[in-house]
């Protein structure tokens, strides 16, 4: 016991507690500061020889947007009929799975949608632009483009995100679509509930604020994913080895983040 | 060779960490010449040149490009230097997801309002230059280790800069390939007048293209001078940098054994 002070486990551990907790908070510092110089360029980088080129974003859009759609259908339309398979089931117990379609329709937009989407974006995008990142960094391609004047978060990061930023509120909006619509042919098939008495029910239940509620977190994930996949690509050390690490983290953060963010706004809207 | 400095550093001092990697170096570059950066493994020639490209913050000494302090330049200063500067990283640092000829072409896509043709036809001016003529099609993992390293220097000259710097550029290239890159350098400074830094720890490279060389040894200048004055330098470790190249031709064999065997250890320790 004398070999306590710096031996200890307890110490040990609060050590490793406390810089686990302080590289956190660098990274979400330095999340900060990136949204900050992103900003920055998208307004004034016209002024500074720092354009932001639509043609990078529209790429990154293609790439994040327009081929996810396959795959956010087939999920889309899976959490759909899920939904409706256990709203009947629950519901019958009461006899109401009649009543199935609130609970689609405010599941589905309010939650299932965004969260879906934005868990599928992160493994998808968020992965790919911390590898694309971290493996440039090793590279020396980012200092490659700082040496020739061209600003690495201008060029690499805000079309990344501005892409994120229009794509992932678009995707969702057409996963509320492909989930509902599933959702309705599962109850129409079930129930014999006609698909245009379950639009009409649909629409008359949902609200623009129920909408924008879904569309806001989507929106709120976008800025997530593209900055923690940043940061974890920007913080890599090592060769392949460090990529591969960068790519898992960055995918398990962006997940937490957007899981715990999609709890914490739930809570804050509806209160 | 009275000619001024284009780069200047004054008493650089860096840190790695809690580590001293440069202890106050100060050389400088005329304009020109061909300045080589020597020195061995871990002797912060790498880090000289980083900082001369400020991608890192030193702790403290002042390094002036063209007369700009780039310590303390603001961003427009430094944007309007690092046009007149070209870098041709180790690895080449070819962006792998833009073909040779749009690599090359970024840099005047950036910076000027040249309409797609004519940057076309200054992407491939250079890709003759460095005699990859036919090639700005391929990806940059279609090339060959020298091929990379030569787009890379006809990426670092496309904008016809002032300074060019260098880091290794002929490290790990056979000998022919090695040669033809040295004959480049020198093909740079003598037609377009540049300034170039080359990095590098190839003795037979550094005595043909330097008119200076610069020898870093563990974070300290230990000489600046031409190659003449650094082959007849009586300094004992210019001396071993030196002979470290040619030294095996007079290999004594007993000493080669004694080293084998840790007997050379064992006496020294003694």
């Amino acid at each position: 016991m004398s070999e306590a002070g710096p031996f200890s486990p307890v110490v040990r551990l609060a050590e490793r507690v406390g810089r686990s907790t302080v590289g956190g908070i660098e990274g979400i510092g330095h999340g900060a500061s990136l949204l900050a110089e992103s900003i920055y360029w998208t307004c004034l980088g016209w002024r500074k020889h720092q354009p932001v080129r639509l043609p990078a974003v529209f790429s990154e859009m293609m790439e994040v947007g327009i081929r996810a759609i396959p795959i956010v259908m087939v999920l889309s339309a899976a959490i759909g009929i899920m939904l409706a398979i256990q709203g009947i089931y629950t519901l019958k117990m009461f006899g109401a799975e009649s009543r199935v379609v609130i609970g689609i329709a405010f599941s589905v937009v309010r939650e299932f949608a965004p969260l879906i989407t934005g868990i599928l974006v992160a493994g998808r995008s968020g992965s790919a632009l911390a590898a694309r990142l971290s493996t440039m960094k090793i590279n020396e391609e980012i200092d490659a483009l700082t040496s020739m004047g061209v600003n690495p978060v201008r060029f690499l990061v805000v079309p990344a995100l501005l892409a994120m930023l229009v794509m992932l509120p678009a995707l969702t909006f057409f996963s509320d679509f492909i989930s509902l619509f599933a959702a309705g042919i599962y109850v129409n098939l079930d129930l014999g509930l006609s698909l245009a008495a379950y639009a009409d029910q649909t629409l008359d239940i949902l609200s623009v604020d129920d909408l924008m509620h879904g569309l806001g977190k989507s929106v709120l994930f976008a800025f997530l994913i593209t900055l923690v996949a940043v940061v974890n690509g920007a913080a890599v050390t090592g060769g392949a080895e460090g990529v591969g690490r960068v790519t898992t983290r960055s995918v398990v953060h962006a997940i937490t983040a957007i899981v715990i963010t999609d709890m914490l706004f739930a809570f804050l809207v509806t209160h | 060779m009275a000619s001024r400095a284009v780069i200047e550093v004054r008493d650089l001092v860096t840190h790695y960490g809690e580590r001293m990697i440069l202890k106050g170096v100060s050389m400088e570059v005329h304009e020109g010449e061909v300045m080589v950066i020597m020195g061995g493994s871990g002797s912060g020639k790498s880090t000289l040149l980083r900082h001369m490209l400020s991608l890192e913050q030193a702790t403290s000494g002042s390094i002036r490009l063209s007369g700009v302090d780039i310590c303390t330049a603001s961003t427009e200063e430094m944007y309007e230097l690092r046009l007149k500067m070209g870098v041709a990283f180790q690895g080449g640092a070819l962006f792998s997801s833009m073909t040779v000829g749009e690599n090359i072409m970024l840099p005047l896509y950036e910076h000027t309002k040249l309409d797609h043709m004519t940057m076309e036809i200054m992407a491939r001016l250079k890709l003759e230059v460095v005699d990859l003529a036919g090639f700005e099609n391929l990806m940059p993992s279609e090339l060959s280790g020298g091929m990379v390293k030569r787009a890379a220097l006809a990426r670092a000259i496309v904008m016809d800069p002032k300074m060019l710097f260098c880091d290794e550029p002929s490290a790990g290239l056979d000998p022919v390939v090695s040669n033809a890159i040295d004959d480049l350098i020198l093909k740079l400074r003598d037609t377009m007048g540049m300034s170039i830094v080359v990095v590098t720890h190839e003795l037979d490279s550094a005595f043909k293209i330097a008119d200076r060389i610069t020898v870093l040894d563990q974070g300290d200048i230990l000489f600046i001078g031409t190659v003449d004055e650094l082959k007849n330098s009586d300094n004992q470790r210019i001396q071993n940098l030196l002979n470290r190249q040619s030294g095996e031709e007079e290999l004594d064999p007993e000493a080669y054994l004694r080293r084998l065997t840790g007997e050379d250890t064992l006496v020294k320790a003694a």
